[in-house]
C-alpha cells in the first residue's frame, strides 16, 4: 500500500507538485493522465528517489515505512521499480553486466543467492524472448544506439527480471509501434498479481485497452485534480483536459479532487 | 545533462592509503645541485670514472636548457637549489646481501604498501626491486633468474657486475640532452633497475620495481634500462608511492627500452604517488621520460601505464620503430581528480618498413583535474607501408573539470595508413540516478560506467597488475557474462 498525502516537490526552487494526494493500494493498477508538463515523471521521480527534485512537504508512506527516508538503492532494492520515459544510455558497460549487477543487487537484498552468469544468461534470454528482443541486446551498451522502441522494451524486461512490488511506468507506451506496444502490455500484465501494485503514467487511453487500471487519476498542476475509473480515461480522450482545469478554478471542484 | 551530484564527490574524496612517513635515518647530501653534488653521489655509489664523466656532461648540458613550456600544466618555478638529490636509508655496514640483512623496518614499510618482498618471494611469483628514495634496499628472486642468464638487478649493482652492458646501452634511446628533466636525470640519477634478458629466453617471471619516496625535500632521480637481447621476451612492471607531505617533490626518471631483433618488451605502470590534497597542496611533480627502441627486425614494445596519482604528469612513453615490422604499442589510463594535472601521451616513430603502431589513450578528468592527451605520429621517408592507430577517450565527472587533446601527425610516406580517433563523454547524474534506481550504489554506478570506460587498457595489464590498477580507481572486475 502507497499512501501519498500532501506531497510538494520542487526543482531549483521551482514548486512542482503541489500538494499531490494518491492512494494506491496492494494488488491495485492506476493510471496517471495528465498535460505535458503537469508533473507527473516528477512524481514518477520522486517516488524513486532522484535527489535533484526537493521534497518540501508531505509524506509518502510505502506498507508503513517511510520512503522519502530511503535511499534511492534501498527503495529500488525493495520492490521499487521505475520504467523511464527517457532510458539512459550507458556507453561502456554491456547491458548483460548492467541487467545482472541489479538483478544480483536485489536478489541479495531478498536473502536469495545471487545467480552467477549460467543462470543469469538462462533466466534473461528467456525474458528477452518475451519481451521480443534479441540476444544481441545483451552485449551492446546499455541503451546505446537503441531506438526508442527497443528502450522502452529493455525497460520492460528489466522489470520483469526484478520482479517488483511497486512498478511504475512513465510513458512506456510512448512511441511504441502497435507490436511493440501488445508486448509491453502482455509484459505488464504478466507481473500482475494480488501483491504488487502499478502506476501507468499515460498520454493514450490505447494503453488502457491492454492493460486495465482499477483507477485514473488526473495530474494537473502538479497535483490529482480528478479520479475515477477506465471511463474517466475516455472522457478525457473525448474531451482533452481544459474542462477539467477550469473545473479545478473552483474551489468546490477543487476539495471533490483530492 | 545535470551536474552530478554527492554520491560522485564522496567516490572521489577516498583517502591515499599510502601517505605515511617511515621513521628511518638517512644518508643524505645536503640541499642543492653542483658538480661538487654529482661527484659525491658518483663517490657514494663507487662508480667507475666514464660514468662520472657521462653525469657532468649531462649536468653541464643541463645548464644550458630551459624547462619546457609548451605541456598543458601550470605550476610556480621549481628552485633546483632547494632540492636534495641523494638520500638513502643508513645501512648497517656495507649493502645488505640478502633479505634477512635488510632493515626491517624497510620490509614493513613495504608489507604496508602491499608489497611484501618476503611473501612475494615465496609466492606469487613475481621478482621485486624495492627502490626506496635515492637506492634499491632489496631485489629478490636474483638467483633464480640467474640461472637463466638473466639479470635484474638495481642500477648501481649494474654498473659494479656489468659496466660492460650498461656503457653499451646507457644514453642510447634517451641521450643526455634529450629535454631539461632528462639531462637533470641524467646528471643526478642515483638508482632504478637493470634488467638484460639474454638471446633467445623468455624470462620466467613478472619483473618489478617498486618505487617509493619517503625523505622530505627530495627528489627521486631514477634511471631504468630493460635490454631484451635478439628474440628474449620480458613482462616488466612497475608501480609507485611516496607520503602525504605539503610541499611538491620532484620525480624525474629516466626508462630506456631496447629491443633487439625479433625481441619483446611489456612496461606496465601503476603511478600512485601522492597526488597532493583536494585543494592543491602537495603531490609529487611527476616529469619523466620513458623510450623504447625496437632496434631490431619484428621487435616489440608495448607500453601500459595507468596513471593516478601525482599532482602533475608529464609523460609521453615513445616507441622508436626502427626495426623493419616492429610494432609499439601504448595503452593509457590517466586519471586526474582535484587539482591534479596530467599531460601525457605517446609519440610513435615509424623508421623501419611495415611498422606499426596503436595509441589507446583514456583521460578520465574529475574535480577541478586538467587531463591533456598529447600524441605524435611520425612516419618518416623510409618507412613505406607503416600503419598507427590512434583512439582517444575523454571521460569527465562533473562539471569543472577539462579535457583537451592535441594529436600531431606527420606522414612523409604515400602509403603510410594512419587512423585517428576521439570521443569525449560524462558521467551525468542521469546515469547514476538511473543505475541507483536499478539497486547498485553511486559508487558501483560510477566503478562500473569508469570500468567500461578503461576495459581495452586494463585488458593489457598483466592480471595481478590489472587488479591493484582496478583497486586504485576504486572499481571492481566487469564479470564477463556469458
Ligand atoms: N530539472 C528540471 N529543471 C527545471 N525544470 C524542471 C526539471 N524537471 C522538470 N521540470 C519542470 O517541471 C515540470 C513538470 O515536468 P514533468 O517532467 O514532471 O512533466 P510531465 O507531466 O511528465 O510531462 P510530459 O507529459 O511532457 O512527460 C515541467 O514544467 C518541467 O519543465
Ligand atoms: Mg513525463
Amino acid at each position: 500500500m502507497l499512501d501519498i498525502r500532501n506531497l510538494h516537490a520542487s526543482v531549483d526552487g521551482k514548486p512542482i507538485l503541489r500538494g499531490l494526494d494518491l492512494h494506491v493500494g496492494t494488488g491495485e493498477v492506476h493510471a496517471i493522465m495528465g498535460p505535458n508538463g503537469s508533473g507527473k515523471s516528477t512524481l514518477a521521480q520522486v517516488l524513486a528517489g532522484r535527489d535533484s527534485f526537493t521534497v518540501e512537504d508531505g509524506s509518502v508512506s510505502w506498507d508503513g515505512v517511510d520512503l522519502l527516508a530511503m535511499p534511492t538503492e534501498e527503495r529500488a532494492r525493495a520492490g521499487l521499480f521505475l520504467a523511464f520515459q527517457y532510458p539512459v544510455e550507458i556507453p561502456g558497460v554491456s547491458n548483460a553486466y548492467f541487467l545482472k549487477a541489479a538483478v544480483n543487487a536485489v536478489r541479495r537484498h531478498r536473502g536469495e543467492p545471487e545467480y552467477d552468469a549460467m543462470d543469469f544468461l538462462k533466466r534473461v534470454k528467456a525474458e528477452m524472448k518475451a519481451v521480443g528482443m534479441r540476444e544481441e541486446f545483451l552485449y551492446r551498451s546499455v541503451n546505446e544506439g537503441f531506438s526508442g522502441g527497443e528502450k522502452k522494451r529493455n525497460e520492460v524486461l528489466q522489470m520483469a527480471l526484478l520482479e517488483p512490488r511497486l512498478a511504475i511506468l512513465d510513458e512506456t507506451d510512448s512511441g511504441l509501434d502497435i507490436d511493440a506496444l501488445r508486448t509491453v502490455a502482455d509484459g505488464v500484465n504478466r507481473l500482475r498479481s494480488p501483491e504488487r501494485s502499478m502506476i501507468v503514467i499515460t498520454h493514450y487511453q490505447r494503453l488502457l485497452d491492454y492493460i486495465v487500471p482499477d483507477h485514473v487519476h488526473v495530474l494537473s498542476r502538479g497535483r490529482i485534480v480528478r479520479s475515477g475509473g477506465r471511463e474517466l480515461a475516455h472522457e478525457l480522450e473525448e474531451r482533452g483536459y481544459g474542462w477539467i482545469d477550469e473545473a479545478q478554478a473552483t474551489p468546490a471542484a477543487q476539495g471533490a479532487a483530492s | 545533462m545535470n551536474a552530478p551530484t554527492k554520491p560522485i564527490e564522496a567516490f572521489l574524496e577516498r583517502e591515499y592509503p599510502a601517505g605515511f612517513v617511515t621513521a628511518l635515518e638517512a644518508d643524505a647530501l645536503p640541499k642543492g645541485l653542483s658538480e661538487e653534488v654529482i661527484r659525491r653521489i658518483s663517490e657514494k655509489k663507487g662508480e667507475p670514472e666514464w660514468l662520472l664523466q657521462w653525469r657532468l656532461e649531462a649536468y653541464r648540458r643541463w645548464l644550458t636548457m630551459t624547462p619546457p613550456g609548451w605541456a598543458q600544466v601550470s605550476f610556480p618555478p621549481i628552485d633546483y637549489q632547494d632540492i636534495v638529490y641523494y638520500s638513502a636509508p643508513k645501512r648497517k655496514a656495507d649493502a645488505p646481501k640478502s633479505l634477512d640483512e635488510v632493515d626491517p623496518e624497510l620490509l614493513r614499510t613495504y608489507e604496508k604498501l602491499g608489497v611484501p618482498l618476503h611473501e612475494r618471494a615465496r609466492l606469487a611469483g613475481v621478482a621485486v626491486d624495492a627502490v626506496f628514495d635515492s637506492v634499491s634496499v632489496a631485489t629478490t628472486f636474483k638467483k633464480q633468474l640467474g640461472e637463466h642468464g638473466i639479470v635484474f638487478c638495481s642500477f648501481s649493482e649494474a654498473v659494479k657486475e656489468r659496466p660492460e652492458l650498461v656503457r653499451q646501452y646507457l644514453g642510447t634511446v634517451v641521450p643526455q640532452g634529450d629535454n631539461f628533466y632528462a639531462a637533470l636525470n641524467s646528471a643526478v640519477f642515483s638508482d632504478g633497475s637493470f634488467v638484460y634478458i639474454p638471446k633467445g629466453v623468455r624470462c620466467p617471471m613478472e619483473l618489478s620495481t617498486y618505487f617509493r619516496i619517503n625523505a622530505r625535500d627530495t627528489g627521486q632521480f631514477e634511471r631504468t634500462l630493460i635490454i631484451a637481447d635478439e628474440g628474449a621476451t620480458v613482462s616488466y612492471l612497475e608501480g609507485c608511492t611516496a607520503p602525504m607531505r605539503d610541499e611538491n617533490q620532484l620525480h624525474a626518471a629516466v626508462v630506456e627500452l631496447v629491443a633487439l631483433e625479433g625481441a619483446s618488451i611489456k612496461y606496465s605502470t601503476v603511478q600512485n604517488w601522492y597526488p597532493g590534497d583536494k585543494d592543491g597542496k602537495g603531490g609529487i611533480y611527476n616529469f619523466v621520460t620513458k623510450r623504447g627502441d625496437c632496434r631490431g627486425a619484428r621487435s616489440h614494445i608495448s607500453w601500459t601505464q595507468v596513471e593516478t596519482g601525482s599532482a602533475i604528469t608529464w609523460k609521453y612513453p615513445s616507441v622508436l620503430l626502427r626495426g623493419d615490422d616492429s610494432v609499439g604499442e601504448f595503452y593509457s589510463v590517466a586519471l586526474t581528480n582535484h587539482r591534479q594535472q596530467a599531460d601525457t601521451g605517446s609519440k610513435m616513430i615509424h623508421m623501419g618498413r611495415n611498422t606499426k603502431s596503436t595509441i589507446i589513450s583514456k583521460g578520465i578528468s574529475a574535480g577541478r583535474g586538467s587531463n591533456t592527451f598529447r600524441g605524435l605520429v611520425r612516419v618518416t621517408p623510409k618507412a613505406a607501408g607503416a600503419r598507427n592507430y590512434t583512439q582517444c577517450d575523454s571521460l569527465l565527472i562533473g562539471e569543472r573539470c577539462a579535457a583537451h587533446t592535441f594529436p600531431t601527425i606527420e606522414v612523409r610516406h604515400p602509403s603510410a595508413r594512419v587512423e585517428h580517433e576521439a570521443t569525449t563523454s560524462r558521467i551525468g547524474e542521469d546515469q547514476l540516478f538511473y543505475a541507483m534506481q536499478r539497486g547498485l550504489t553511486a559508487e558501483d554506478a560510477v566503478s562500473m560506467i569508469v570500468s567500461g570506460f578503461c576495459k581495452e587498457v586494463f585488458k593489457e595489464l598483466p592480471m595481478e597488475f590489472a587488479v591493484e590498477a582496478q583497486k586504485l580507481l576504486g572499481v571492481s572486475l566487469e564479470g564477463s557474462v556469458g
